[in-house]
């Protein structure tokens, strides 16, 4: 881990796992920046971490109950209204498929 | 009317009195935003109608004399969810966004009479330390408008230092409040991680975020937090643990206080400048009948590295639900579902979010979640061992809050890892879950110096005892921004 650093190839297959659309100059950019982010998390393979319990919250992790009773229905008309487009009840979205046109 | 020379205490005295009524304050703490808000840029959006209608049912009904907090307007930060106004979080992607119903702190501050007026600017999603990210507007320093106001709850800062309004709110999930309340001067609490409820806060960082206040002054900060504090049946992370009134103590009396200053937080990086005013700050508190030794918090300079591994893999997965389908921004002109997702996204996201975005999708995914977010999740527990070795035996820490002072817009641009760097005295914190205040605590080149109060978990009232001690000594409140008056 120590020596590792991020190539453009990486950066472009992260990109497109996170659904987002690079140009080559912003591939550039994020390539140089992620890689000098890069050289400051890499210094935790230091850490002598052998036999440490990671931690991923620090709250006392028990289960909250509440009676499985409906609250706050009701309310798809207010919510419809923030979607970009809708049709009667529903979100109106674009195609899955381009027509099958493709290519 | 602006709050520079004022204090929630004296306001409520006023209202109380009916010197001026609840509708009228609202009114002038608008008319002074409009006025002044050319030069800070603070606010993003005001609520006037519903503060108009929230403050007439309140003179209505008659300021509640038991209630400090009757009849005052407050701001909040654009990451905190209001009912059916714009919220945005400073992302394009959030553009005319109205939720359909209120964050739990901002409907508990209402049930206690407070007003919200407006939402306040900040870093695209919480994501950055100088305002900068956001889509919408750069925020201006509150002393020095060609300065950062710090982030990411800049405007909060800048609203509260320039005195447009009392109070606001903030959120700190990497020093998010403490930081730009050091580079504005005033006071900004973050709580202990479970302490405030995190329903309808936009997610950052979930095992991070808390949110917080800012005053002028500690006792202010303490009835705000008073009131918003305690558990939230629709936030599983919030604590039952009995919410104390954090005003009862505030008496100036700090004997005995066991104080412990950790070496780490006076290293190479921090500017001399702060290190003295800060050592003269402890100074004070020893003074005061405070005891202060010296001690080590080992991992401390390895926060940055493991904060940014697991905020940005939280964040990752938290901005996953931005596709563009139930609200906000929608790109025109596109083909296919999976086209509408990618095109959202990639217009809809500055380039920090962007950033944490991928930098948080490579450390978890497959052949690197071992080496990163395993690893830096490893490094918060030995950071947290860290603490609880000091509050084995002390009550508080005290250090700096910022390594310097606020500094000129565009610095670092090309080299995200520099500004990261600068959030190394705040972020080990939030990854041990306890509260942290900035308090301010003198002036370099005349630019604010924060100092801050670390305690241990729920210890929030040891903060705003020390505190309130060391700024009724100091009396640095009473200085505030020039020009604006």
């Amino acid at each position: 881990m120590a020596n590792e650093q991020i190539t453009r190839e990486e950066v472009e297959h992260v990109a497109n796992l996170a659904k987002l659309a690079l140009t080559d100059s912003e591939a550039d950019m994020f390539t140089d920046h992620l890689g000098k982010i890069f050289d400051v998390v890499t210094t935790l393979a230091e850490v002598d971490t052998e036999n440490v319990k990671p931690t991923y919250s620090v709250t006392e992790m028990h289960t909250v109950l509440r009676d499985d009773v409906a609250n706050n229905a009701h309310q798809s008309q207010e919510l419809l209204h923030n979607a970009p487009e809708h049709q009667d009840t529903l979100i109106k979205v674009p195609a899955i498929l381009d027509g099958g046109a493709k290519d | 009317m602006n709050f520079l020379h004022t204090d929630i205490q004296k306001l409520h005295e006023k209202l109380v009195n009916k010197e001026i009524t609840a509708v009228d304050l609202v009114k002038e703490t608008l008319a002074n935003i409009e006025q002044t808000d050319a030069t800070y840029d603070a606010f993003l959006t005001t609520m006037t109608d519903k503060a108009l209608a929230e403050a007439a049912a309140i003179d209505e009904a008659g300021i509640d004399p038991d209630n400090v907090l009757s009849g005052i307007p407050y701001g909040i930060k654009d990451n905190l969810i209001t009912k059916d106004v714009t919220t945005t979080a400073a992302s394009k992607i959030l553009e005319g966004f109205k939720p359909i119903y209120d964050a739990t702190v901002v409907s508990r501050l209402r049930e206690q009479g407070a007003v919200g007026v407006g939402k306040l600017n900040m870093d695209e999603f919480a994501m950055g330390s100088t305002t900068e990210t956001s889509y919408y507007k750069q925020t201006k320093n509150a002393w020095d408008q060609t300065k950062v106001p710090g982030g990411s709850s800049g405007g909060s800062a800048v609203s509260v230092a320039a005195g447009q309004v009392p109070f606001a709110l903030g959120t700190d999930t990497g020093g998010s409040i403490r930081q730009p309340a050091a580079f504005n001067g005033i006071v900004g609490m973050k709580p202990t991680y479970g302490r405030v409820s995190r329903f309808g806060v936009i997610a950052f960082a979930s095992s991070l975020d808390q949110v917080g206040v800012f005053t002028r002054n500690v006792k202010d900060n303490a009835s705000v937090l008073g009131a918003m504090a305690g558990m939230d049946v629709n936030d599983q992370t919030s604590s039952d643990q009995p919410v104390p009134d954090f005003t009862a103590h505030l008496d100036g009396d700090i004997k005995g206080f066991r104080i412990a200053v950790p070496a780490e937080y006076f290293a190479e990086g921090v500017d001399n400048q702060i290190k003295e005013t800060v050592r003269a700050g402890i100074d004070k508190l020893r003074e005061l009948g405070a005891t202060v030794d010296e001690v080590s918090l080992p991992h401390t300079k390895y926060g940055v590295a493991a904060y940014y591994i697991l905020a940005s893999a939280e964040a990752s997965s938290n901005l996953q639900r931005f596709d563009g389908i139930r609200y906000g921004f929608r790109p025109e002109n596109v083909k296919t579902l999976e086209d509408l997702y990618v095109q959202t996204r990639t217009q809809g996201f500055g380039d920090e979010v962007k950033r944490r975005i991928m930098l948080g999708t490579y450390s978890l995914s497959a052949g690197s979640y071992d080496a990163f977010f395993k690893k830096a999740a490893q490094v918060r527990t030995l950071m947290n061992d860290d603490f609880q070795k000091v509050f084995a035996e002390y009550d508080l820490i005290v250090a700096p809050t910022t390594p310097n002072v606020a500094y000129d817009f565009g610095a670092n641009q090309d080299d995200p890892e520099v500004t990261y760097m600068n959030d190394v005295l705040t972020i080990p914190v939030n990854m041990a879950g306890l509260p942290g205040m900035s308090v301010p605590a003198g002036f370099v080149d005349g630019l604010p110096v924060g100092m801050q109060l670390i305690a241990n978990r729920y210890q929030e009232e040891t903060i705003y005892r020390a505190a309130y001690a060391y700024e009724q000594a100091t009396r640095l409140f009473e200085k505030v921004p020039g020009g604006k008056d």
